[in-house]
């Protein structure tokens, strides 16, 4: 690895709080199964052994939202079970992020009617929109890096 | 024609003096919404049309008046035939007879009319919305409801819609 070189005999690492906790919360990420339509079949591609998402330390996908810390919402989000959303994320323990994945989930899409929900961002905050339909497993795998980038630079003053 | 169809839709129309509709060679039956239990009953029971296939509705405002056609497909395992009803139904508060009674099945399928169309069946065992949330107000596939779609954001009014969309508070 090159680490033990820069140890010493002393068998420790300083290191700033914030980057220990980021590194931390980045490699661990469990996103929850959020696949509401075709875009989840990308969703399960981008994490079957072509592409491999468990690379980034995320192969391990949550059926609970109380285990998981990030919500991939993957296809239209209906009127109906908008409420069911909101109801998820609220049950995910913090610090808890959101990638809306796909047209549909980020804006409405084609889909551009009274049944749709015009965006997911109507209901949760969302960190990273993924655009495509359906995006390839490389671009949800990218927004998902854009995503470790965004938490690797979170401030410890910003933590509630 | 199919041969069963040829034999028994005539005895059908004279029977409840119904009119029919034809469309490229299948035949529907035009039954007004007073006799579509009685109709049914025979169908089912003399007819051999043991099987309710399908039941929805369409909406043909403004072209045509009445307005509403409630729509059955009957189906023969017995004769493997098909044979459709239709119920015109005026626009004005309708309602109609649930079929519950002949076949069991129309529940769902009138649950799904009256949440799509607003259309009441009387006698209906459990008459709630089936798709749209419980709260919904407005039945959406009538060709009044408006299509309620958010305005397309490009570059030159981008701003303006993005300042009317609900954001979620964290």
């Amino acid at each position: 690895m090159g680490v033990e070189q820069k140890l010493g005999n002393m068998g420790a690492v300083t290191l700033k709080l914030e980057q220990v906790v980021n590194w931390a919360r980045t490699n661990a990420m469990w996103p929850m199964l959020f696949g509401l339509a075709c875009c989840a079949i990308e969703m399960m591609s981008a994490q079957a052994s072509n592409y491999d998402m468990s690379r980034f330390g995320m192969e391990l996908m949550r059926a609970s939202p109380r285990q998981s810390d990030l919500m991939i919402v993957a296809g239209r989000v209906s009127r109906k079970m908008a409420p069911v959303l909101r109801r998820l994320y609220d049950q995910m323990p913090d610090p808890k992020w959101v990638i809306a994945m796909g047209d549909c989930a980020s804006c409405g899409g084609v889909f551009n009617n009274y049944a749709i929900v015009q965006g997911v961002d109507e209901i949760v905050p969302v960190d990273v929109y993924v655009a495509g339909c359906p995006p390839r497993p490389e671009a949800l795998i990218h927004g998902i890096l854009v995503l470790h980038e965004k938490v690797r630079s979170e401030k410890v003053k910003d933590w509630s | 024609m199919n041969e069963y169809l040829q034999s028994t839709v005539p005895l059908l129309v004279e029977r409840f003096g119904l009119d029919t509709y034809e469309f490229r060679d299948q035949i529907s039956l035009i039954v007004p919404a007073p006799q579509i239990i009685e109709v049914c009953l025979v169908l089912r029971d003399e007819f051999k049309f043991e099987m309710l296939a399908a039941q929805s509705a369409v909406d043909y405002w403004p072209q045509q008046e009445p307005r509403f056609h409630i729509i059955y497909q009957l189906y023969s395992l017995e004769k493997n035939v098909r044979l459709g009803l239709r119920v015109p139904l005026d626009g004005n508060a309708p309602s109609m007879a649930s079929l519950e009674v002949v076949y069991p099945n129309a529940n769902w399928h009138e649950r799904e009319i009256w949440d799509m169309f607003g259309i009441r069946f009387e006698g209906h065992s459990d008459l709630r919305r089936i798709l749209m949330p419980y709260d919904w107000e407005g039945h959406p596939l009538r060709k009044d409801y408006p299509l309620g779609y958010e305005e397309v954001a490009f570059s030159f009014n981008r701003e303006e819609v993005d300042r009317r969309k609900p954001y979620a508070k964290e």
